[in-house]
């Protein structure tokens, strides 16, 4: 295992993160949607905090609002009440604070892979010799060194979710807001982008929110884990994870990370269960139909 | 991939492509000195090949086949243009897509070659009318085409390029145009037979300019050999504007 904090260092780390004025704040969200059954509380008055530095993850089981309040907060959905604020700023839109990685593939397939993460610095009229320069050092970030040539077509899709992730980091976004980026992917290829995602997080002090349905990923690589109830989406508990850092995928093996697992799985496991009678019911809803 | 290997995998296809079309020359030839294939019906390989010095000589053959090249080449630009133009027009305003969408598509199918006599009473028996017909010809299809590839562009992509705060004209030119490339370039193929078709077709009809005329001139005299020597300069047509927009495409869209 790699090399752990010592309870003093961790003890100042939260003493710091506990002690900066957030700069992701989420105030009473509620999004409703019009559907032909009537209208459905998608989230239902959702309020939190992120701090800077700080990873947080949303868990839930599907159907919980999680993508919805992806969309809400990056800005891509309108028509909600409450608000979004960045380090003091109320958000109406998209905003270059907020950098999104989805979760379905998303870089472009007519651009290599130092042309996707040149993107960002494209559009902010960098020079070609700048904007190639800088978007090398983030794709030497997630260790993609040796492939700027490439296609995405030519890559994995764990390769192809790391371009993603470079993309959007080099837009230096003030939060990277994640969207189950790693579902499509293997268990193993999984836990060890998860290693690459606290090394980078490391690295930059990036301000993550990451939006999950997997349990092991949440607390592989959170401070702390929101969990949501099935629809309507709400908070259920917050759970602080007080793992030593840095992290890498070796500490899915520690006892203390079972312990957070088998924690959170307790109050997903109830909310699971509802969206499963819940799905049953309008399967044998719309047979009878 | 070997080196070997690569240059196996580019050779192959080329020399299968030409071999294959050797063989048949060389097998239409033995079918008809065989009496298989009646000679007055498909002339002989080796007789339309003699005939290519001929219709070089003494039919001006190069100069038709650059005026029917001006002409398809024309016909392509206003094609690309307003064929592209329209189905940016119909995918931005989703009212005018609902009102003629089935119209345009109405419009692909429909045998446009004979409207050519309208055509000739506004532009005269000249150039201008055959441009126009392969224009008309092939403008539906490259309008249908380009609304497909962009209705197509993936949503993710849009989402994409709406979190990095685009404009409406850098999400057009960033995203939905390059993602749409190859759907409209299949359009602009199918526009280009179309055109091409009717350029040639209205040339033969009101027997004017370029090689149209010369197949229908040859014809005419029953000169079976140069009639297909004639035709084998209208492929060299397609030829050269099907080379030039497969390298378009590549140069703005090197790998799909």
């Amino acid at each position: 295992m790699a090399a752990m904090s010592t309870p003093s260092q961790r003890l100042a780390a939260s003493a710091e993160a506990a002690s900066a004025r957030p700069i992701l704040v989420v105030d009473d969200i509620v999004k409703r949607f019009e559907t032909p059954d009537g209208v459905l509380t998608a989230v239902d008055h959702v309020s939190f905090t992120v701090k800077p530095g700080e990873f947080v993850s949303l868990i839930g089981p599907s159907g919980c609002g999680k993508s919805t309040l992806f969309n809400v907060i990056g800005g891509l959905l309108d028509g909600y009440q409450g608000s979004v604020s960045v380090a003091g700023e109320r958000l109406a839109g998209p905003h270059a604070a907020i950098g999104m990685i989805f979760q379905e593939e998303s870089t472009f397939p007519w651009r290599t892979v130092i042309d996707n993460v040149a993107f960002p610095l494209e559009l902010a009229g960098l020079s070609k010799a700048e904007r190639y320069a800088r978007a090398r050092h983030f794709v030497e970030l997630v260790g993609l060194d040796g492939f700027e040539r490439r296609y995405p077509s030519q890559l994995s899709g764990g390769m192809r979710q790391r371009v993603s992730m470079a993309r959007t980091l080099a837009a230096s976004p003030k939060i990277l807001l994640m969207d189950e980026p790693f579902a499509a992917l293997d268990e193993q290829t999984r836990l060890l982008l998860g290693d690459k995602v606290l090394q980078i997080q490391q690295e930059l002090k990036q301000t993550t929110l990451l939006i999950t349905h997997n349990i092991t990923e949440a607390v592989q690589l959170s401070d702390r884990v929101l969990v949501m109830t099935y629809r309507p989406g709400r908070l259920k508990r917050e759970v602080a994870i007080e793992l030593p850092r840095p992290r890498t995928s070796e500490i899915v093996s520690s006892e203390a990370f079972g312990r957070y697992v088998a924690q959170i799985w307790g109050d997903l496991r109830e909310e699971a269960s509802r969206g499963l009678r819940d799905d049953e019911k309008h399967k044998r809803a719309s047979d009878h139909a | 991939m070997s080196a070997p290997s690569v240059a196996r995998s580019r050779v192959l296809p080329a020399v299968l492509g030409w071999g294959t079309l050797a063989f048949s020359i060389v097998a239409i030839e033995g079918l008809i000195r065989a009496g298989l294939i009646n000679r007055f019906i498909v002339p002989m390989p080796s007789e339309i090949l003699l005939a290519f010095p001929r219709i070089v000589s003494e039919e001006s053959v190069l100069s038709r086949f650059m005026l029917t090249i001006a002409e398809a080449f024309s016909a392509s630009f206003l094609v690309a243009i307003f064929g592209i133009a329209g189905g940016v027009l119909l995918h931005r305003f989703n009212l005018l897509r609902q009102a003629t969408e089935t119209w345009v598509a109405a419009l692909a199918a429909a045998p446009l070659v004979l409207i050519y006599p309208l055509y000739l009473v506004i532009f005269g028996r000249s150039a201008t009318t055959i441009v126009m017909m392969g224009f008309t010809a092939g403008l539906a299809p490259t309008v249908l085409k380009t609304l497909e590839g962009l209705s197509a562009t993936r949503r993710v992509l849009v989402d994409v390029g709406r979190s990095f705060n685009l404009t409406p004209a850098q999400q057009f030119w960033k995203i939905l145009f390059p993602s749409a490339l190859p759907t409209i370039f299949v359009g602009l193929r199918l526009g280009l037979i179309f055109a091409l078709i009717n350029i040639v077709g209205v040339e033969f009809l009101i027997n004017f300019g370029g090689l149209g005329q010369l197949i229908n001139e040859l014809a005419e005299r029953y000169d079976l050999a140069g009639t297909y020597a004639a035709i084998c300069f209208v492929v060299l047509v397609s030829v050269c504007v099907f080379v030039l927009m497969e390298r378009l495409e590549r140069w703005l869209r090197p790998v799909d």
